[in-house]
């Protein structure tokens, strides 16, 4: 397990995600509702790059006619065929027990600590006085 | 539960150079006027004064948002220079024919409303130009394309004289007709048109699509795109059983059918209902002179895309058993937002040497393609 300097607080806009590859792997950073997420870029149903999806809300109806639109922005829909991931937990939501898109846990850490490591900062130059988005892989 | 998933880790390059024939390739005009320039000046005016005439209430767009222009395309599929996805030929290249060595790549347009037009004479110049079109701007610029004649199925005259025009031309690999036309496809008004086809060596092709006018399902118009989805299998099923039981195959005996992106696992149920009748009513249709399984053993082959994943994957090979490995290409539909992955379609590894004729082999027999 490795930490990774991904990119600085505040590149990546609100509702969008930055690709990044860390240790050979493409790995979308998504920064949604002030958070971070991150999902490996490639959909468990056919290899699909997964991050370059659009991120929505859950469709939800406890009955015909009766939907509701929540958890907005929290849904990525894969740019292929459409199966749809929970960002938070990586799970599909037509089959979250047994289809799972790998996840990735995120930080926002100072610049200051950061240098003290034990940090890979290949992709983001560090300064003292930024704060980083830090994935681990 | 339906789960049937990629398990598998990322293909190495040696895996992922399949060296496959796609069977169904999209391509699209960069501009709604690039096809102008292959119309005479007559129909060039027409379609800019008067425009298409459909069977179907809407004009420029479809019934179903999927078919809408520019919308249903696989998302990564829109070329970095611009321009609509299909319509780039370096980027076509670059995401499909060179990223799993693709030998050939068959091009299905659904451009120009060709077959559906109802004033048939421009429907008919609107065809010979989107031929013209694929064979100037995409055979010729990339000879691992080959195109498929469009034909006014509702103008014989037209429509024989567009395939006797391709014959010998080698860009070209087959005759495209919509699945839903005004009447099932075996019907005799259409026997002179499939006569040519066979005449002049060329299969035909079934894609989904065509604007009839009738419901797309025989229970009537559907409410959701997913109704609308499976549909394409009901449009295929009536199909295939019109040719069948009309006696197309018992007339034209070099008579070729490739059914595209219209599923394939309900063939073998299909076929056993079929003989299941053929027993019983074959009074009815004295013409058959063989069980209506054996005219679909030897004159229809099936695409694969989408392909069907069953919930256990390993039920795909019994299907494949059952329509025969030998009638079985793989395509892709690019760049359709439910299109395949070559590396990936089938949920289940497919034995040699299946796996070879479903990717390449059959396609290259079918076709005369080396």
């Amino acid at each position: 397990m490795s930490r990774h300097v991904v990119a600085e607080a505040g590149e990546i806009a609100p509702g969008s995600c930055k690709i990044v590859t860390v240790r050979g792997r493409e790995i979308g950073v998504f920064f949604v509702n002030d958070e971070y997420f991150a999902l490996i870029n490639r959909c468990p149903h056919e290899g699909a790059p997964l991050c370059r999806g659009r991120l929505f809300g859950l469709m939800e109806a406890d009955r015909p006619g009766a939907y509701r639109l929540v958890r907005k922005g929290e849904m990525l829909r894969c740019p292929w065929h459409g199966w749809e991931f929970d960002i938070r937990t990586g799970q599909s939501w037509c089959e979250p027990d047994s289809v799972r898109a790998r996840t990735y846990n995120v930080t926002v850490e100072p610049g200051g600590t950061l240098g003290k490591g034990p940090f890979v900062a290949e992709i983001v130059p560090v300064r003292v006085e930024q704060n980083y988005v830090v994935v681990e892989v | 539960m339906n789960v049937t998933v990629l398990e598998r880790s990322p293909d190495t390059a040696a895996q992922s150079k399949l060296g496959y024939v796609d069977c169904d390739v999209h391509i699209y005009p960069a501009t709604p006027t690039e096809l102008d320039s292959f119309l005479p000046e007559r129909w060039r005016r027409h379609r800019a004064m008067f425009g298409g005439r459909s069977r179907q209430a809407l004009s420029y767009t479809a019934n179903y948002p999927r078919m809408s222009p520019q919308v249903g395309m696989r998302l990564d599929s829109w070329p970095p220079n611009g321009g609509i996805p299909g319509s780039d030929l370096d980027f076509l290249r670059e995401q499909l024919l060179d990223a799993f060595g693709a030998i050939h790549g068959v091009m299905l347009p659904l451009v120009g409303r060709c077959s559906d037009e109802r004033n048939v004479e421009f429907g008919a110049a609107m065809c010979t130009a989107v031929n013209d079109w694929q064979a100037a701007m995409w055979s010729d610029r990339e000879p691992r394309l080959k195109g498929s004649i469009q034909v006014p199925v509702e103008y014989t005259e037209a429509a024989i004289a567009e395939i006797e025009k391709r014959a010998g031309d080698r860009r070209f690999v087959q005759v495209q007709i919509p699945p839903r036309s005004l009447e099932p496809l075996g019907r005799r008004r259409y026997w002179p048109i499939l006569e040519a086809c066979a005449a002049n060596g060329f299969p035909i092709a079934l894609h989904l699509g065509g604007t009839n006018g009738h419901p797309s399902t025989g229970g009537g118009w559907p409410s959701f795109y997913h109704e609308e989805h499976p549909s394409y299998c009901q449009s295929m099923e009536a199909l295939v059983t019109s040719l069948v039981v009309e006696g197309a195959f018992e007339r034209i005996p070099d008579l070729r059918v490739v059914l595209v992106e219209g599923g394939f696992a309900w063939m073998p149920a299909l076929t056993w209902r079929l003989d299941k009748h053929w027993q019983r009513l074959r009074e009815e249709v004295p013409h058959l002179k063989r069980p209506p399984s054996e005219y679909i053993r030897d004159h229809i082959w099936v695409t694969t895309q989408p392909i069907e994943e069953p919930e256990r994957p390993d039920d795909m090979l019994a299907t494949l058993e059952w329509i025969g490995w030998d009638r079985v290409m793989f395509s892709t539909d690019y760049p359709h937002w439910d299109q395949d992955d070559p590396r990936y379609a089938f949920k289940v590894t497919l034995p040699e040497p299946g796996r070879q004729r479903i990717f390449r082999d059959n396609a290259l027999e079918f076709y005369g393609l080396e």
